[in-house]
């Protein structure tokens, strides 16, 4: 797919949850459109909708209305198990939590979406996994347990994960939400360098300073699209780490 | 491929829960080797009755005096004698079906050799007692035609007898005991036969010669019982038949007339302990069986409480790409395995549980293929039966609310 072409094309997207009596809106009436390469931050305050358009989009959960085109499949077409593939092949998640298994290394966690793709063999499978962990800087550490992980280390994890199955679209749910600035940045770093390699990101934050490292911003209110523009004066996570304060072991103690 | 996969994902998450694998594995192994044990024992308590019953010759049918009615009032049953030597000799002439009849008398009491004494049961009988009840002679000989006809004051002891009265390792062939005041001569020690079905000690016994138990220890004419060979194993009913037709004939009996004798074969006891070991083998069974059936519950239980812990798990799992199928069978899997694992080393304990039996209780065991093969089968269903409902349950998990769950 070309550069520019509308990789994500959302119409008329509702979501409504019934709260006992109550009747919320979660999503009203939604349509954006993502152009494959972008790279889209979506803001907004909480209870904007922003976790629910990002769920839906990521085929996690069904609106109540709309359509939904993902690299040009009608995604609400599809059952359950059509959707499984979908998100095994067209799409790579990271959560603000990490959701990597405890107990589980860090090269097994990568290798967890190729199990389920039954194109890859266990061989190719363990040598993708190792590759994407070294893309992200963990090769060394591919054989570490989670608890042995800084959550920096965690969240790249979740990317080497997210990236195995050379998905055509990342979506990150607040991705630098438990983490502090240096790894928040060193996580931009990544994402713009994936994004330079093409890939599409879509990816959901409430803090203003990282939402600058996307080349798009769209901002929620109240279930609907406030505006969607792109980024001027954006930020580079290869210019911006240098100027983050020296990690001197000392400082954290003071 | 996907099949690999499952079973690679099946094996990670049980090996990251070893301790509690095994505890649950715990109910599935004590079930089956439960099984398999009684199983065991119970055949195995059949096979001996079998033996011992053959050991008392399986051919062998026994006549016993049953009851008369004298003026309308009936007596219990051997509480008057109506066998005689006539009768064994009617049976010996008219009965096709039989092979040896020899008529035996007993009569317990004291025995003295030197300065011991013993209390035991003398049997008078012909010659052909020894080879109807399969006894056989270790020392000396059986007495002989001659002894029977003169009613020679010689007898065979039983080993028990011996020891008793002559202590460990005796020969006691050539020794003389007196029974009754009168004296014997032992020609003839019996081959140990231990104890019977029953538990009585089939060594404690001195046999002789039918005339001089007769004449010289009871001065009676009538008999304790008869015993008689059948020609074969499959005779036996024919046998039967035709000693209850000879009897009645000899007993004089009008057809409205009841048996006053009872014709009984080693079969019908044998039968009889058959089927009382049967009903004991299938209630040990489902004891063991139902202690399966807990440890299946133990399964489901441990199951459930691993789906609602690894809720989030199988959210990302599903956010990855597994599919409902891909999580009902990891936890299929999961729960096969367990019980599959589980009923082999429960195999292998049974197998070991039945061989100490037999070990240091002395007791036979046989393990028969079927009780593994059953055992096996069973405790597999049972991962699949108990396996099924939490699998299923965490297959319809939404991916987005199983993520979300705390």
């Amino acid at each position: 797919m070309e550069k520019g072409q509308p990789l994500i094309a959302v119409k008329n997207l509702t979501k409504t949850y019934q709260m006992g009596d109550m009747v919320v809106h979660a999503l009203r009436e939604t349509t954006v459109e993502i152009a494959s390469g972008d790279f889209v931050a979506i803001m907004g305050p909480s209870g904007s909708g922003k976790s629910t358009f990002m769920n839906i989009l990521g085929c996690l959960d069904y609106p109540t209305s709309g359509d939904y085109f993902l690299d040009g499949v009608d995604v609400f077409k599809l059952n359950k198990d059509e959707l499984a593939v979908l998100r095994n092949r067209k799409i790579g998640f990271i959560f603000q939590s990490f959701n990597i298994l405890a107990r589980t290394s860090a090269i097994e966690n990568v290798e967890l979406p190729m199990l389920y793709n039954s194109a890859v063999s266990a061989t190719d499978s363990r040598a993708r996994a190792l590759a994407a962990l070294t893309s992200v800087g963990l090769g060394e550490r591919a054989d570490h347990m989670p608890n042995q992980l800084s959550g920096g280390q965690q969240q790249r994890v979740a990317i080497a994960r997210s990236l195995v199955n050379n998905p055509v679209v990342i979506m990150a749910d607040e991705p630098t939400g438990n983490l502090d600035t240096r790894s928040s940045y060193e996580i931009m770093e990544i994402f713009q360098g994936l994004n330079d390699k093409g890939i599409t990101i879509v990816m959901v934050t409430h803090e203003p300073d990282i939402a600058m490292f996307a080349t798009k911003n769209i901002l929620f209110r109240d279930g609907h699209i406030q505006s969607c523009k792109d980024v001027v004066d954006r930020k580079f996570a290869v210019d911006e780490l240098p100027k983050l304060p020296a990690q001197n072991p000392d400082d954290i103690l003071t | 491929m996907r099949i690999a996969n499952l079973l690679k994902i099946a094996y990670r998450s049980l090996a990251k829960n070893k301790l509690r694998v095994l505890l649950t594995m715990l109910g599935i192994i004590i079930g089956v080797a439960s099984v398999i044990a009684m199983l065991a024992i119970g055949e195995g308590s059949k096979e001996n009755i079998q033996a011992s019953m053959a050991g008392l010759g399986t051919n062998s049918v026994m006549i016993y005096p049953g009851s008369v009615n004298q003026g309308g009032v009936r007596m219990g049953a051997g509480s008057y004698s109506t066998l005689t030597v006539a009768d064994v000799e009617a049976i010996m002439s008219k009965c096709e079906f039989t092979t040896d009849v020899s008529p035996v008398v007993s009569k317990s009491s004291q025995v003295i050799a030197g300065n011991q004494n013993w209390h035991t049961m003398t049997v008078g009988a012909w010659g052909n007692y020894f080879s109807i009840r399969a006894l056989n002679i270790a020392k000396g000989n059986f007495f002989s035609q001659t002894d029977e006809r003169t009613a020679a004051k010689v007898c065979v002891i039983g080993q028990t007898v011996s020891t008793n009265l002559f202590g460990e390792n005796t020969n006691p062939v050539g020794m003389y005991i007196r029974i009754n005041s009168i004296p014997f001569r032992i020609i003839g020690l019996l081959e140990v036969k231990g104890q019977n079905t029953f538990g009585q000690d089939q060594d404690d016994i001195i046999i002789a010669p039918f005339s001089t138990v007769m004449k010289r220890m009871l001065s009676t004419l009538y008999l304790n019982s008869i015993l008689a060979s059948a020609t074969g194993p499959d005779d036996m009913d024919k046998a039967k038949e035709s000693i209850t037709a000879i009897m009645r004939m000899q007993h004089k009996l009008t057809p409205v007339d009841q048996d006053d004798f009872t014709v009984r074969s080693q079969a019908d006891i044998a039968n009889i302990f058959g089927s009382i070991s049967k009903v004991l083998s299938i209630l040990l069974a489902s004891i063991a069986g139902i202690s399966l059936l807990v440890g299946g519950i133990g399964i489901m239980n441990i199951m459930l409480v691993s789906v609602t812990e690894r809720t989030r798990e199988i959210g990302i799992r599903m956010a990855v790409g597994a599919n409902g199928t891909d999580v009902l069978l990891q936890f299929m899997i999961e729960s096969v395995f367990i019980s599959f694992i589980g009923g082999t080393i429960g195999i292998v304990l049974g197998i070991g549980a039945s061989e100490a039996v037999a070990l240091l209780g002395g007791w036979p065991v046989v393990i028969t293929i079927q009780s593994i093969v059953i055992s096996f089968l069973f405790s597999t269903a049972i991962g699949v039966f108990f396996g099924w409902y939490p699998a299923h349950k965490a297959a319809n998990l939404n991916p987005i609310d199983a993520l979300r769950y705390e």
